[in-house]
């Protein structure tokens, strides 16, 4: 399918999606472009396979307007069924044809049964399976099952393809490999990609922008760094990322002092109230041994109360003698010890919220 | 999964074409007895006869139930929570009465005590037919108790025996309640055994009126009560069935709870005790039958007659098979995949056809023909839609599970390749589901061979089946020819155990399931399913 580069290959207008009961899928606009590779991440019940399963053409939006290069899929008027979207899917555990050998599955979906052999040859090469053709399904460990559903998917070489938390049935060091490879291969073959995930270290790692989805709604599209150092709200922040929220006592200008001290707010507007919440991100703050410290001491004293050690990194948690607790990350070992009095210093900027209605 | 999404128009109203069609019977049996006034109904309704029909059926019944107790609670025991020697034998043994139609082996009992007859000659021979149907999925049940159950009742202080009586046999309830019930709606539904012991229950009394005398309204007003009283069974089965399920939440990994060790003694009993069950009801109908074969080499056997009844019986209920499977598709694919008010009706609409007796369908055709579509009238055609009415349930129940432990993801998945949503749903749900499909298309094919009432009512002038030959011989008491003739319906009524056996051992590997314990349970249900409740 060829268009012009100024069409996006999705786009989706004030979707609203629902079961008969309330919307599940609430007012989402986005538009994904040609050969960009999107996450939708939100945790389990945000409506996100719900918004999947409506672009896929599987449910039907209650309004609103779907667009699959140009074309119209779904609006009040017109509804084109899954068949018909060129759409490739990569579903959750793959879900491969069990009465169908690896060829089988992977020729599914293609026309013209003569070029059905070179093809199948090419993608299984594509996905690094060469002669397992005629392997079948259950034969096959759970990431070369998620291949196959891939090579399925792409065969008919779709323009855009939808992959459903493909990787959460794999184990944690398969995962990682498997997550490389394929995104490594679309980005190769220049295919649009959409993926939808609550594991927001896929979503950040794998994307071209990352769309949050919270309670039916997306929050914020973005880059990976955008979203996580740049939330534009408290469930962004709180989603993505461990996070440290403090509330403001006082505000000068575009500076908040909170249990830290003074942290400059970025995008501050002199309009906001100036009750609300700062978020930082642990690796803002810095530890500081208390002992060898000049006469005009950095940052606010605390002591340490727990240390969660991961090898690159560790997270300290310390309890400031203001009373709140914070956690601070280091790289590598933090070199205190619980119970050592530390000071705790901030860096950069951070952004200030409203508090949250109750 | 079930589909929340609103089911296709064109599946809900195929589906709701195949109930009307299937509930014509029960229709026009309420129309018929209408008609015939309301004080004629009255009066059928509160003579005498009517009451005591009624109490010689609900007493017919009430035996049956406690003596499958009395046998398949021990023999359940025993096969599932003790080492007693032998019990992968005697567990087929315990299945096998299911092969034999419950009125061939009053036949093979009166031909060797041919003094036998009432009440307690034809509740003996039902509950040596149907004890299986409760110590088959009693046998499972206690075997899948968890360890854990029992264990943490022992370390709360109770005995074995309490164990057993506080905890093992209330787990186990449901699966025994749904089984007397089911001995218990074929008990009500039986025709030949009540018939050939002469007990005036039921369906021997409304055949009766229907032969022998021109008032048809006694015979269709005693359908509506015998309907009733079914229909009653039906519903408390399904409440008992749906209860059960739920009560094996919590699956994970269990273990199976410890066999018993038994002393030398105990031994011997046990062993005694499963001997005798099977000498009753396996033995004692294979040697008279062995004897009436043997006999009856001396008289003649007509080889034309028989080849003509095998022809007979094949023909319509292949046609009934057809016919069935036709109307259970829509109904099953439906109800697989979706859940809603509307479906749910649909469903139990046509699982009302378990709660029609083969009498009462056979009746309700008769007329139907005679007044609608006297050109029908004892046409094979009538014949198999019979059979499709009477199990119609059996091809829903099998296909329908068949359906759903297909994975819907894999459907959507071949749409997203570009098949529409036929094409996807026979290339990938209906080709996955098929063993299963083809499995309840059998079952029915095989169950109709075997169905007796509505044959005798409805069948073509000059037309035999095995069934109506085994019957007709029987009744003049010429039980030596008829033992040819039985003993070919226990081989054709031994090959759907056989092979849904097959199906059911290989099925795990077609229909991938994630839920093995769900997958067992299904698998106890169908077997249980195999005798069929006719």
């Amino acid at each position: 399918m060829t268009t012009s580069p100024a069409v996006p290959q999705l786009s989706l207008q004030n979707i609203f999606v629902g079961y008969g009961g309330p919307m599940v899928v609430r007012d989402v606009t986005m538009e994904v472009e040609q050969r960009e590779f999107v996450t939708i991440l939100g945790p389990s019940g945000s409506g996100k396979t719900t918004l999947l399963r409506a672009i896929a053409g599987y449910l039907r939006p209650a309004t609103g307007i779907v667009t699959i290069a140009g074309t119209i899929a779904s609006n009040e008027r017109t509804w084109l069924p899954p068949e018909r979207r060129q759409i490739g899917i990569v579903p959750q555990e793959g879900a491969l044809f069990p009465h169908l050998d690896v060829a089988g599955n992977i020729a599914f979906g293609l026309r013209d049964k003569k070029k059905a052999r070179a093809r199948v040859t090419e993608m299984l090469e594509m996905v690094d399976l060469s002669g397992l053709e005629k392997a079948r399904p259950h034969e096959l460990s759970g990431g070369q099952q998620q291949r196959v559903a891939l090579a399925r998917a792409l065969a008919p070489a779709p323009s855009l393809v939808l992959l459903d938390e493909p990787f959460s049935s794999l184990d944690a060091s398969l995962r990682f490999d498997v997550r490389t490879q394929v995104r490594r291969l679309l980005a190769d073959i220049g295919t649009t990609a959409v993926l939808v995930t609550h594991d927001q270290e896929e979503a950040l790692s794998m994307a071209d922008r990352v769309a949050v989805m919270s309670a039916g709604r997306i929050e914020q599209v973005g880059a990976p760094w955008t979203v996580y150092d740049d939330p534009t709200t408290l469930n962004v922040a709180r989603f993505i990322g461990d996070l440290v929220e403090l509330p403001v006592t006082e505000m000068q200008g575009a500076s908040a002092h909170t249990a830290v001290g003074w942290v400059p707010i970025r995008d501050h507007s002199e309009s906001e109230s100036s009750s609300g919440r700062v978020v930082l991100r642990p690796e803002q703050l810095v530890l500081v041994a208390e002992r060898g410290v000049g006469p005009d001491p950095q940052g606010v004293p605390g002591t340490v109360e727990s240390i969660r050690y991961h090898g690159h990194d560790s997270l300290t948690s310390v309890r400031l003698n203001d009373g709140p607790l914070v956690d601070v990350r280091s790289a590598g070992g933090a070199g205190v010890a619980v119970g050592d009095v530390v000071r705790v210093v901030v860096t950069g900027t951070a952004r200030m919220f409203a508090d949250p209605v109750v | 999964m079930v589909n929340s999404m609103r089911p296709p128009l064109l599946l809900i109203a195929a589906a709701v074409v195949s109930v009307a069609v299937a509930a014509i019977p029960l229709l026009y049996l309420l129309v018929r007895t209408s008609s015939a006034g309301w004080n004629a109904v009255v009066e059928a309704l509160f003579r005498d006869r009517t009451l005591e029909t009624t109490i010689t059926s609900v007493a017919l019944v009430t035996l049956v139930i406690v003596g499958c107790l009395v046998i398949a609670v021990p023999t359940a025991w025993l096969l599932a929570r003790t080492n007693i020697p032998g019990r992968a034998f005697f567990l087929v043994i315990a299945a096998l009465p299911l092969a034999v139609p419950s009125y061939v082996m009053a036949y093979a009992w009166i031909a060797e005590f041919p003094s036998m007859s009432g009440i307690g000659a034809a509740a003996l021979v039902m509950v040596l037919a149907t004890y299986p149907y409760v110590a088959i999925p009693l046998t499972a049940a206690l075997r899948s108790i968890d360890a854990g159950h029992e264990e943490a009742a022992q370390s709360l202080g109770l005995g074995p025996l309490a164990v057993a009586r506080r905890v093992s046999l209330p787990l186990a309830r449901p699966a025994a309640a749904a089984g007397v019930l089911l001995a218990a709606l074929y008990t009500l539904s039986e025709f030949g055994t009540v018939a050939i012991f002469r007990v005036d229950a039921f369906t021997r009394v409304i055949y009766t009126a229907y032969r022998a005398s021109f008032d048809r309204t006694t015979a269709a007003v005693l359908s509506l009560v015998l309907v009733c009283l079914a229909l009653l069974l039906v519903v408390i089965e399904a409440r008992i069935r749906g209860k059960s399920q739920r009560w094996r939440i919590g699956s994970g990994v269990s273990r199976p709870a410890p066999r018993q060790q038994l002393r030398t003694r105990g031994t011997v009993l046990g062993v005694a005790w499963l001997v005798g069950v099977a000498v009753l009801s396996l033995g004692v109908p294979a040697w008279s039958l062995t004897r009436l074969l043997l006999e009856s080499q001396r008289s003649e056997l007509d080889i034309g007659e028989l080849v003509g009844a095998v022809v007979g019986s094949v023909s319509s209920s292949m046609l009934g098979a057809a016919l069935a499977l036709l109307l259970a598709l829509p109904i099953a694919a439906l109800a697989a995949r979706y859940r809603s008010r509307i479906v749910r009706s649909i469903e139990g609409a046509a699982f009302l056809g378990h709660a029609l007796p083969g009498v009462v369908v056979g009746l309700s055709l008769v007329f139907f023909t005679l007044a609608v579509l006297p050109a029908a009238y004892q046409t094979l055609a009538v014949l198999a839609f019979a059979y499709a009415v009477l199990f119609l349930p059996k091809a829903i129940g099998s296909s329908r599970s068949a359906i759903a432990h297909v994975p819907p993801g894999l459907e959507s998945t071949a749409r997203s390749l570009g098949r529409g949503p036929l094409r996807a749903w026979c290339t990938v749900t209906g080709r996955l589901a098929w063993p299963g499909i083809a499995a309840g298309t059998l079952l029915v094919f095989l169950t109709a061979m075997k169905e007796l009432p509505a044959t005798l009512m409805l069948r073509p002038t000059g037309f035999s089946t095995l069934a109506t030959e085994l019957w007709s011989r029987t009744e003049i008491e010429a039980f030596g020819s008829a033992a040819p003739y039985a003993l070919t319906m226990i081989i054709i009524a031994s090959v759907p155990a056989w092979l849904m056996g097959r199906w059911l051992a290989r099925s795990p590997e077609t229909a991938p399931s994630t839920d093995r314990v769900d997958d067992e349970m299904v698998r106890t249900d169908e077997v249980a399913y195999v005798g069929g409740v006719r």
